[in-house]
């Protein structure tokens, strides 16, 4: 299991790295345009060949995991710390702006899928920043629920009412001792919707939502390149094989995080 | 159970009145200058008169909370406006474009549970075995790949290789759903046969089972019997609540293969700006899941002795 852990995550790092760098590891111009060579067959020069203005493929599925790996990450773990801090602000507070707060969470929570996200990139218009607004947007309300009713749960314990009794202060009782009771199942959630907010982007990209062409992104390109799906099959299969392996990593990276800190989740 | 579906019916009208506040503001933050908008959308150029003669018939120089009002009085009686590009009323044309769109919802959900249940099952039951984890392989696989992918190796394998079906739809025909019905179904099932082989897996761990199998009753029988019986709940409520998530997903799907539902509408009239259109989409959808899943809840309720009002508020 340690060893499960240790891997996946080296692996999901080392893409989060890669990504973050992805301007320095390609190997040519990603946006430079070479129509003598447009549609290349992979080859060695071109081991995803080329587009059809001649770009290289491979340059351009390194430099979008910047849009689609990093500023994911970003996003989740953005909302994350957002949306545990409503909830637990919520369950410590209680009173009327717990229910106030809650309320709007269900309103959130009522739209369903990416109706909501459609609509947001709709009112802001496209952009990958407005995309990821968009499903900040949508996101949030999970993280508030979850870091909630852990919360409650903890205000319950016998061993938080004695920390209080002895007189620990509520910034102590919040970040030493309730934070780190319930940072656990956030992060299982916040780890397993890395991959499918991953997936989302790219398809409100592939809607047109997020990136915009040129911009290398793996959504946008593959819908800038399904035409040349039956002809050429690499370029709209490299974008496409990255984003599969990359939820993968991630997706295999929060079941063993959950396995990990749940046991009884591993069978 | 009586004051149960009140009080449910009761909880529902502060959602529905932020459902609409919400995607009325949003609409108003984004077409701030609607009228403007209109008219470049047509291609007219036009002065600054007309413009206010507009905003004024359209009512967009009262107060905020006024044109909310009257918004969603107009929504009551199904009057949401007129789309910009077409002019056409917005509220039949989604209405004539909804049974496009549950046509292809129901087909991907009579697919899905033809997979997902038997194979979910057999998961359980050959739990951790060769074929428990080949079924995990494939589910993992499904869960991996975002469904607009899917499609494209459908389209590539079904359509150009095999020439089984067509590529894109030409009309709401049972012929051409299938394309866009299999490629949900794909993600869907990927998804939901995890969900039911938990659900299994947990009935059949209980100790019960074990007392029954001790007790020298066959496998079989308790499969069916038992187990099946009390899990049937739980799968019946995650494939309801997972209704929404088909709805969110159809959009990116009707529109790759011009399958002519509410989706595809919604995303043709965020390309063109076509706010009303947008409106009528969000808040229809939003109440059409909200509706789903307090049916969902209420069945649940109904088949559930043990859940009472107080258990089940998370």
């Amino acid at each position: 299991m340690k060893i499960r852990l240790i891997f996946f995550g080296i692996l999901a790092l080392a893409l989060v790295i890669a990504s973050y760098f992805s301007e320095y590891l390609c190997p040519y111009d990603p946006y430079l345009q070479d129509l003598g060579n447009a549609k290349a067959v992979p080859s060695a020069a071109h081991i995803f060949g080329t587009d059809r203005y001649g770009r290289d493929m491979l340059s351009r599925v390194i430099v979008g995991s910047k849009t689609s790996i990093y500023s994911t990450l970003l996003l989740v773990a953005f909302i994350t710390v957002l949306g545990t801090m409503i909830g637990v602000f919520c369950a410590w507070k209680g009173t009327w702006v717990d229910t106030v707060l809650m309320r709007i969470s269900d309103v959130f929570l009522a739209f369903p899928g990416l109706v909501f996200a459609l609509a947001v990139a709709a009112a802001l218009g496209g952009g990958v920043h407005n995309a990821i607004i968009a499903l900040g947007a949508i996101s949030w309300p999970k993280y508030a629920r979850v870091a909630r009713s852990e919360t409650l749960a903890q205000k319950e314990t016998v061993y938080l009412r004695a920390a209080k009794l002895s007189g620990c202060g509520t910034w102590k009782l919040i970040f030493k001792h309730i934070l780190p009771n319930i940072t656990g199942p956030i992060l299982v959630t916040a780890m397993l919707d890395i991959g499918t907010m991953m997936m989302e982007l790219a398809g409100l990209s592939f809607l047109g939502l997020g990136a915009k062409p040129p911009v290398a992104e793996w959504g946008s390109m593959m819908s800038d390149t399904r035409n040349l799906l039956t002809t050429h099959p690499w370029v709209t299969l490299a974008p496409g094989c990255a984003i599969f392996v990359s939820v993968m990593i991630f997706n295999l990276l929060g079941d063993t995080v959950r396995d990990w800190l749940d046991p009884r989740n591993g069978r | 159970m009586k004051k149960y579906v009140l009080h449910r019916f009761l909880q529902l009208i502060p959602i529905l009145l932020g459902i609409t506040f919400l995607s009325f503001a949003m609409m108003r933050l984004a077409g701030s200058d609607v009228v403007t908008e209109m008219y470049q959308n047509r291609g007219t150029e036009v002065s600054q008169e007309i413009i206010d003669a507009k905003r004024a018939e359209l009512g967009l120089d009262q107060p905020f909370l006024i044109q909310y009002g009257r918004w969603l009085g107009g929504m009551l009686t199904g009057d949401m406006g007129e789309s910009y590009m077409t002019g056409k009323p917005v509220f039949p044309t989604f209405l004539s474009k909804l049974p496009a769109t549950l046509l292809l919802t129901a087909l991907s959900i009579i697919l899905t549970i033809l997979v997902s249940i038997p194979f979910g099952i057999l998961a359980a039951v050959t739990h951790d075995k060769i074929p428990d984890l080949i079924l995990r392989f494939f589910s993992f696989i499904g869960n991996a790949l975002p469904n607009f992918f899917v499609a494209m190796l459908l389209m590539q394998l079904l359509s150009i290789k095999l020439q089984l079906l067509p590529v894109i739809s030409d009309g709401v025909t049972l012929k051409s759903a299938w394309m866009p019905a299999l490629t949900l179904a794909v993600s869907m099932s990927a998804k939901y046969m995890r969900q039911v082989r938990a659900a299994v897996l947990e009935e059949w761990n209980k100790d019960y089972v074990q007392g029954a199998r001790a007790r020298g009753v066959r496998s079989r029988v308790i499969l069916w019997k038992n187990v099946m019986k009390s899990s049937m709940l739980t799968i019946i409520t995650l494939l309801a609540l997972s209704i929404g998530n088909l709805l969110g997903g159809t959009a990116i799907i009707e529109s790759i293969f011009m399958w002519d539902g509410v989706g595809k509408l919604a995303v043709d009239a965020i390309t063109m700006r076509d706010y009303p259109v947008i409106q009528a989409y969000v808040v229809w959808m939003a109440i059409i899941y909200v509706l789903v899943n307090l049916i969902t809840d209420l069945l649940y309720h109904r088949l559930d002795p043990r859940i009472r009002l107080g258990v089940t508020k998370g």
